[in-house]
């Protein structure tokens, strides 16, 4: 085997470093915490309460989610309307959307004194209450049926479409089309979608916080917070982390095996032709559906939109200190992601065949949950320095980490592509270290690099999960302003707040996104 | 870290330019007491006029939250006074050798204790009841008819705040070994638990629920602030739990002098008197001008509860374990 | 002379031996049926592959261990032979100075170069903006630059019409006279129009370089064999 081996170059070395120093963070965290974690101090029956609460509204939030989404994919997969493609991208949109944002926009609809209360209070119906497992499991849904539908799409957009012309051909009704194209399909992709929600909504920290009503809605995620910040049980946070990255750590194994075949999502904007359901029974049908989920996803943001845009202007400047301490964070970890996602990309490009390692190692860092390894470092720092000085720099770097797979997914392929196509080129030329990356490499990475960038920009922005953990109360950032402000129920400021953010997390995505594209066109 | 965030120093620097090269005493304490409506601004304006000096409140929580932050910052906290845990957490706190002896003699207290504590003194006190608005019908009358009854309830976090942690021993007080089954009865009242008073009885403004765990002084602040009589705290039979709040130094202050001149402020009529409409609990001095009209409207428990500093430590424990599992169920 | 020294090239179960010597200058033609091993001989000696045994040399200096970069070798591949985001100035700038900025001399010697292909005054075009000729006119340009004696083209014009293509191979035949151009191609028309020599390959055996003229007047079986 004689294949020239490649100069691995200054940035090829950081990401093999990178890709080393990662899971060694994490297996450093995860050591950390189980010398930490009494071993004779067995579960007590509120942590086995908080396991089973974990898993049941994790079940159940993805049960939901995957039920609502089917006839709802199904209708976008066989409807053509204007707008059509505006609202599947929307449907991207709640994975950029702060949770606190969201929560907040929950509250206003569905709140005590929201849209959805006052209209039953009108009816003299009983009111419903958002706080305990219904509200977790609806926040939950309300971010996750946009997700399971998307995947849900794809599935149908996959069904080749000549076996609809097929069936149309002979004369299948949708209830025919449904048996022999549908169902097959369904029963490949939504097991996969339900275990992604499913594994999702056991790492849920913010919505458990602000959502859960006391012990018997209490995750362990948010039970490893109460034991660190309620209590400052150090022990007990360090078992309930071991308890949660066993599960994390088991699901995420479990979703790897399922989901390996299965890629991102992509040209979900191309509606099918299709001949099936042409009924006006069934026309009214999706289009009903298509607009009570687009009225479930837009109505929460608008509200909150609504509520808090006015108060903007009067914010005070706490508030404007927290979101420059945010901007902070999410500039320094998108930086973060840039260089590791970068150097980790080339890494793996450059040592070919054997660099594979490289991108598993990167999905390390899905197997511990932000708490998980954010409680790591916290018993690692706390015997040499107080955690909440580095509250900031910690949570800009957790944040990283945990955005490194989806800048790697799309950075990777990319690399490959280019050293694929340029590289040889580029070899002849002598170009090598930064001219080849300055000249060859990024001009050609930009999009999925602005992609990324702003991936990470608009999640460590809206981050409210290491932080808390981390915070003293003179460095909220501004998802921690948010709910604290609710907190207080000071909710006009809180309203400001969220819209603050809410602003400068899609500004921030949108800013890098398409400030590449178009630096790119 | 540093550069990109030279922004937020700069307004930082802003606001801490104004107070010039005085020497700074920073005390942490629970939220509401340095809300805008609550003692926090009074009290920082009146011992600033005396003491040449910046007076720095931090917020961490509530009041047993500030503990778990006091254990964690160790010796490294920059905070020089904790103030707002109560005797129900004193005895923990002690144990953590992170406080230091007041030195001050305790002037004549108006607190319903007898009081000897050499690291801590009080500076409020008051009694935990539910508090409702006077349209609920069928206001129970103690904690048994409470789990009977729909009414619901908003509840504090035992871990994280002391109002939570006093409803824990109350209950513990007034029924030890059935305690567990009172709570477990209590549990399908509860609509939530929150991590704090603040968050609790914001929501029972909001109207989330019947009743919020609060003080018998609460109702005073919606008659005398916004002149509403439509609030009242419900008398229960078995007697009500009483709250001592108290406030400390620190052993590892830089400004020893300084904090024990705040902790002898703290017991003096310029910081009592602004207690009874700001903290609207009892003043642990009452001050010359007496407790402000409207406070006389209030219940007076008949059987006042209280666990010695040493009993509620020792309770604490097991009683949370208790809560724990009953109302994770 | 470029020197193939009893190079043996393993890959799976294909196998390429070379024992060959080229003289300069002059176009050498390289054909045989496809998978005989003609793009890995390219390899081989661009750099990009490494032979197992033998040598590979340059006026009898020793290449085999050098990088691509360092072997005076310029490549034309099929395709992506111009970075799609630089313009062509940039692209034929790169053959005389691979940084991140070329230096304005090297910008100057691209101009020329552009000129000497035909492309006078479109050093600011985008690729995407130039016509498939054009585009091998300027990869030409660069090769023209980079000053390297020795220039492979794997197939360079295979994509263009063949009346454009022996425009570009007159082209190279006029502008590369001073250097050795080893080129391969599926085309036999080519090599009998343009090239001086031509070598033959078929399953990994490598043929000495010949006269073209006399290869193709009197073939041997091999290659009547692949004429036919």
């Amino acid at each position: 085997m004689a294949e020239r081996a490649q100069p691995l170059g200054a940035a090829g070395v950081i990401g093999i470093a990178a890709a080393a120093a990662i899971p060694l963070l994490i297996l450093l965290a995860t050591v950390a915490i189980i010398r930490v974690a009494e071993p004779g101090n067995g579960p007590t029956q509120a942590d086995w309460a908080a396991l089973r609460f974990t898993l049941w509204q994790a079940f159940l939030s993805a049960t939901f989610s995957v039920a609502l989404a089917v006839p709802v994919a199904r209708a976008l997969a066989r409807r053509r309307f204007p707008g059509r493609g505006a609202l599947v991208t929307l449907l991207g949109a709640p994975f950029l959307l702060p949770v606190i944002v969201a929560i907040f926009g929950l509250l206003a609809v569905f709140g005590r004194s929201g849209l959805v209360n006052s209209g039953l209070g009108m009816l003299g119906l009983p009111q419903i209450s958002i706080y305990g497992l219904h509200g977790v499991v609806l926040a939950h849904v309300f971010f996750n049926l946009p997700l399971a539908t998307r995947l849900i799409l794809q599935g149908w957009q996959d069904i080749p479409s000549e076996r609809f012309r097929l069936a149309a051909s002979l004369g299948m009704d949708a209830t025919a089309v449904n048996r022999h194209l549908e169902r097959p399909m369904l029963r490949q992709v939504v097991p996969g979608a339900a275990l992604v929600i499913f594994v999702i909504c056991t790492m849920s920290f913010a919505v458990a916080l602000t959502l859960g009503g006391g012990p018997r809605a209490t995750t362990v995620e948010l039970a490893i917070y109460q034991a660190l910040r309620f209590e400052f049980d150090l022990d007990r946070a360090a078992f309930l982390a071991l308890v949660q990255l066993a599960i994390t750590v088991f699901l995420a194994m479990l979703a790897y095996r399922i989901l390996r075949h299965q890629g991102f999502a992509h040209g979900l904007d191309r509606p099918l032709m299709r001949w099936d359901g042409r009924t006006p029974a069934l026309r009214l049908l999706d289009g009903f559906l298509i607009l009570i989920a687009a009225l479930f996803l837009l109505v929460p943001i608008a509200s909150a939109v609504a509520r808090g845009a006015p108060e903007v202007v009067g914010l005070p400047q706490a508030v404007w200190v927290s979101a420059l301490r945010s901007l902070c964070v999410a500039g320094a970890s998108t930086a973060l992601v840039v260089v590791l996602a970068v150097a980790m990309a080339l890494a793996a490009t450059r040592l070919k065949d054997r660099g594979g390692w490289i991108e598993t190692a990167g999905l390390t860092a899905l197997a511990a949950s932000p708490l998980v390894l954010g409680t790591g470092i916290f018993v690692l720092v706390h015997p040499v320095a107080n955690p909440e000085a580095l509250a900031l720099p910690v949570t800009a770097l957790v944040n990283a980490i945990v955005t490194l797979p989806f800048a790697l997914r799309a950075l990777v392929p990319a690399c490959r592509t280019i050293e694929s196509e340029y590289g040889r080129l580029a070899d002849t030329l002598g170009l090598r270290g930064w001219a080849r990356l300055r000249l060859v490499v990024l001009p050609r990475l930009l999009r999925p690099l602005g992609f990324s960038a702003g991936l990470a920009a608009a999640l460590s922005m809206g981050d409210l999960g290491v932080i808390a953990l981390f915070a003293d109360p003179d460095t909220a950032t501004l998802p921690l302003q948010v709910y604290r402000l609710m907190g207080a129920y000071r909710m006009e400021e809180a309203g400001g707040a969220a819209v603050l953010l809410l602003v400068l997390s899609f500004g921030a995505f949108w800013m890098l996104d398409r400030g590449a594209r178009r630096a790119d066109a | 870290m540093r550069i990109p965030c030279l922004g937020a120093g700069l307004v930082m620097a802003a606001g801490a330019a104004t107070a010039g090269s005085l020497p700074e005493l920073t005390v942490i304490t629970y939220d509401s007491f340095v809300s805008e409506w609550g003692p926090g601004p009074a009290v920082e304006a009146a011992f600033e006029e005396t003491c040449a000096c910046d007076l720095n409140f931090v917020a961490a929580g509530d009041g047993a939250a500030l503990l778990a932050r006091v254990k964690l910052e160790g010796e490294r906290s920059e905070a020089d006074i904790v103030l707002g845990i109560d005797t129900n957490l004193t005895a923990e706190a002690m144990a953590t050798g992170l406080f230091a002896p007041h030195g001050c003699m305790a002037a004549d207290l108006d607190v319903p204790v007898p009081w000897e504590d050499e690291i801590f003194l009080p500076y409020v006190w008051g009694y935990f009841a539910f508090v409702h608005d006077t349209g609920l019908e069928g206001v129970p009358q103690s904690f048994e008819e409470l789990a009977d009854s729909d009414v619901s309830i908003i509840i504090q976090d035992p871990r994280s705040s002391t109002p939570g942690l006093g409803l824990l021993l109350w209950v513990k007080a007034a029924y030890g070994d059935r305690a567990a089954e009172i709570w477990s009865a209590l549990a399908d009242n509860v609509v939530t638990v929150t991590p704090g008073w603040s968050e609790a009885y914001g929501m029972f403004l909001e109207g989330e629920a019947d009743m919020v765990l609060s003080y018998t002084t609460s109702p005073a602040y919606h008659l005398i602030a916004e002149g509403d009589a439509g609030k009242a705290a419900a008398p229960f039979s078995e007697g009500h739990y009483m709250q001592v709040e108290v406030a400390g130094k620190l052993a590892s202050t830089d400004q020893p002098e300084l904090a024990d001149r705040f902790l002898s402020f703290m017991l003096t009529d310029a910081f009592q008197e602004i207690i009874p409409t700001t903290n609207w609990m009892y003043p642990a001095v009452i001050p010359d001008n007496g407790l402000p009209d409207g406070f006389e409207t209030l219940i007076q428990p008949a059987k006042p509860l209280l666990l010695s500093a040493a009993e509620a430590r020792t309770v604490r424990v097991p009683a949370l374990d208790e809560w724990l599992n009953a109302l994770s169920r | 002379m470029l020197t193939l020294d009893r190079i043996t090239f393993r890959r799976e179960d294909f196998v390429l031996h070379a024992d060959v010597s080229v003289e300069g200058p002059g176009i050498v033609a390289v054909i045989g049926p496809s998978g005989g091993g003609k793009s890995t001989l390219l390899s081989l000696i661009a750099g990009f592959e490494l032979p197992d045994e033998g040598r590979v040399c340059w006026n009898n200096a020793e290449m085999t261990n050098l990088a691509p970069g360092e072997r005076p070798v310029a490549v034309l591949f099929q395709d992506n032979n111009l970075f799609p985001h630089l313009d062509a100035a940039t692209n034929v700038a790169l053959g005389a100075s691979p940084r991140a900025r070329p230096p304005p001399a090297a910008r100057d010697r691209a101009a020329e170069a552009l000129s000497a292909v035909g492309l006078d005054g479109m050093g600011e075009r985008m690729p995407g903006e130039l016509s498939g000729g054009q585009q091998s006119r300027v990869a030409l340009a660069r090769a023209l630059l980079t000053d390297r004696p020795l220039v492979l083209m794997d197939e360079a014009f295979s994509a263009l019409g063949p009346a454009l293509r022996l425009e570009m191979l007159t082209l190279v035949k006029s502008l590369l006279a001073d250097k050795t151009v080893l080129m391969v191609t599926h085309d036999p028309d080519d090599a009998r129009r343009v090239a001086r020599q031509t070598m033959f390959v078929e399953d990994g055996r490598l043929r000495p370089a010949e006269d073209t003229g006399a290869l193709f007047a009197n073939p041997h079986d091999a290659l009547a064999r692949y004429l036919a």
